[in-house]
């Protein structure tokens, strides 16, 4: 038993890095892109919001494996020479960054409409309303929802293993044919190796949530 | 919020400038479009010099005629709507199981409802799937029902006990007033209500099951996902684009239309807001200011509470 996890440790601890970097670098174009969305979303000018619309009900209606499958399988025969790693980068950025569009979106919703009428009528333009006086409150909101948003990608991740990336997910497959008599000790191990990223996650959300509620 | 407050109702050169801006962008994402449909559509050259023909070359697509096809597709998303619709059942009723053992009054009960609702959240869906596959011998399809119905019942779960509670004290009170049991006054009174003022939440997170019926292609259960993959063995990769232009298809109209129906069903039998829940303050300045808006725009549903 103890042979089995020491057995899988390496392999276990290269997949749990190689799924850090999925969600870092994912994480950080998805929220670059989703705020690119958001903006567009609430703009003034109507193709820009009819664009963020489409876009955001397209990809959140097609399931991640297929949105990967396109990058892993389709991608290549179109002839990109791109290497599996990068592609499914790509695969969770566009998956991921309608839900954070749709975290900020809802955080805008949250504050009150009395704050940006107030703003108006002291004669800000669209620009300072939306800079000054909504993005701060909004901004506060926004970090809860957008927490889990990551805590989804974490999860999604492991979807990136089917498509030939040596995440975390792939080494708990290979191991678990590498190790038939240890099969549930190695999924769990692989569990717990994935709730070290999500718990603390989650907790720092809730505190920030419970903050949030009592400034309010 | 809505966003007609943000800015003025345009005037006459506004009007024009958005117009401008609005074509430009039409301009730029149609370009985009051509761009990518020149990109497909151009034969390719390979590595070894044999040129293939593009993307919607007629002999990538001869394969929509034939009826083994149709015949497959159609078998895959029966596949896929028999996991689901199953799985979305069970995930309902493990998540009334869930809220009910958080909102215990035994200590015990509550912790450890708490742990493995933790657990079951916090590891993907697809580990779940292979867990249930590996551990139980569960059979393919029902490893993927397990799994779903298990991941999605925590989170329908905690939306249950967020349900109760934010529900006035009173009502549990006035329950426990007239002498029914504390579960009784669960079953009776708090459940319905929450149940109720959750549905929005339940119904999206269902159109999320129905996406992730998907994530059972690593047990090889043959919905549509597995589906395209094995159309592709049969068929050659170089139908991959057509397989998978397919599958889109199928997968868009089945969550585009569940989506619907969620955000129909939500709106139908949703709670009214600020009649059911006594927190949800009147917004100030929400009357009277209409001038600013734009013509037309109005206001929008009221804001949800937070």
């Amino acid at each position: 038993m103890i042979d089995a996890i020491i057995d899988v440790s390496p392999a276990y601890f290269a997949g749990f890095l190689m799924t850090l970097q999925l969600l870092a670098i994912s994480g950080v174009g998805a929220f670059v892109v989703g705020v690119l969305i958001a903006t567009m979303r609430i703009s003034p000018v109507p193709s820009l919001r009819m664009f963020a619309t489409v876009y955001t009900e397209v990809l959140r209606n097609v399931p991640l494996l297929l949105v990967l499958m396109f990058c892993a399988l389709v991608v290549p025969i179109l002839g990109s020479d791109l290497d599996y790693y990068p592609l499914a980068l790509i695969g969770l950025t566009a998956y991921t960054s309608p839900f954070v569009a749709e975290a900020i979106r809802s955080g805008f919703n949250g504050v009150p409409v009395g704050q940006a009428e107030a703003a108006r009528s002291i004669g800000m333009g669209f620009g300072q309303t939306v800079t000054l006086v909504v993005l701060p409150q909004a901004a506060r909101m926004v970090v809860p929802p957008l927490i889990n948003v990551f805590i989804a990608l974490t999860k999604n991740t492991s979807v990136a293993g089917i498509f030939f990336v040596d995440e975390l997910f792939k080494q708990t497959d290979a191991a678990t044919r590498d190790n038939p008599s240890d099969v549930i000790l190695v999924l769990i191990y692989a569990a717990l190796l994935y709730l070290v990223i999500t718990v603390p996650l989650g907790l720092i959300a809730g505190a920030i949530e419970k903050r949030v509620v009592v400034m309010r | 919020m809505s966003l007609s407050v943000l800015y003025d109702a345009p005037g006459p050169k506004t009007r024009r400038n958005s117009m401008i801006a609005s074509i430009i962008g039409v301009i730029l994402i149609v370009a985009f479009f051509f761009w990518m449909y020149l990109t497909l559509a151009a034969p390719r050259v390979s590595a070894n010099g044999a040129i293939q023909p593009g993307t919607f070359d007629p002999s990538r697509w001869d394969i929509v005629a034939r009826a083994d096809l149709w015949m497959s597709f159609g078998i895959g998303t029966l596949n896929t709507l028999r996991m689901a619709a199953v799985a979305a059942v069970l995930a309902v009723l493990i998540g009334i199981l869930f809220s009910f053992g958080r909102t215990s009054r035994f200590a015990v009960v509550r912790g450890v409802t708490g742990v493995i609702l933790e657990f079951v959240r916090g590891i993907p869906v697809l580990l779940m799937i292979f867990f249930v596959f590996l551990v139980f011998a569960a059979g393919s399809y029902w490893s993927g029902v397990f799994g779903l119905a298990l991941y999605n019942g925590a989170i329908i779960g905690e939306a249950l006990r967020a349900g109760v509670k934010s529900l006035p004290r009173g009502q549990r009170e006035a329950g426990l007033a007239v002498g029914l049991t504390p579960i009784k006054a669960w079953a009776f009174i708090e459940f319905p209500q929450a149940f109720r003022q959750m549905l929005p939440i339940i119904l999206a997170q269902l159109v999320v099951l129905l996406k992730d019926t998907s994530l059972a292609f690593i047990v090889s259960y043959p919905e549509l996902a597995r589906t395209i993959g094995n159309n592709r063995n049969f068929f050659g990769s170089r139908y991959m684009f057509t397989l998978f232009a397919i599958g889109l298809v199928i997968y868009l109209v089945l969550n585009l239309t569940m989506s619907w129906l969620a955000r129909f069903v939500a709106r139908r039998s949703g709670p009214k807001l600020g009649k059911a829940l006594p927190n949800t303050p009147r917004q100030i300045g929400v009357d009277g200011t209409r001038a600013i808006t734009l013509p037309g725009g109005g206001y929008g549903p009221p804001d949800p509470p937070h």
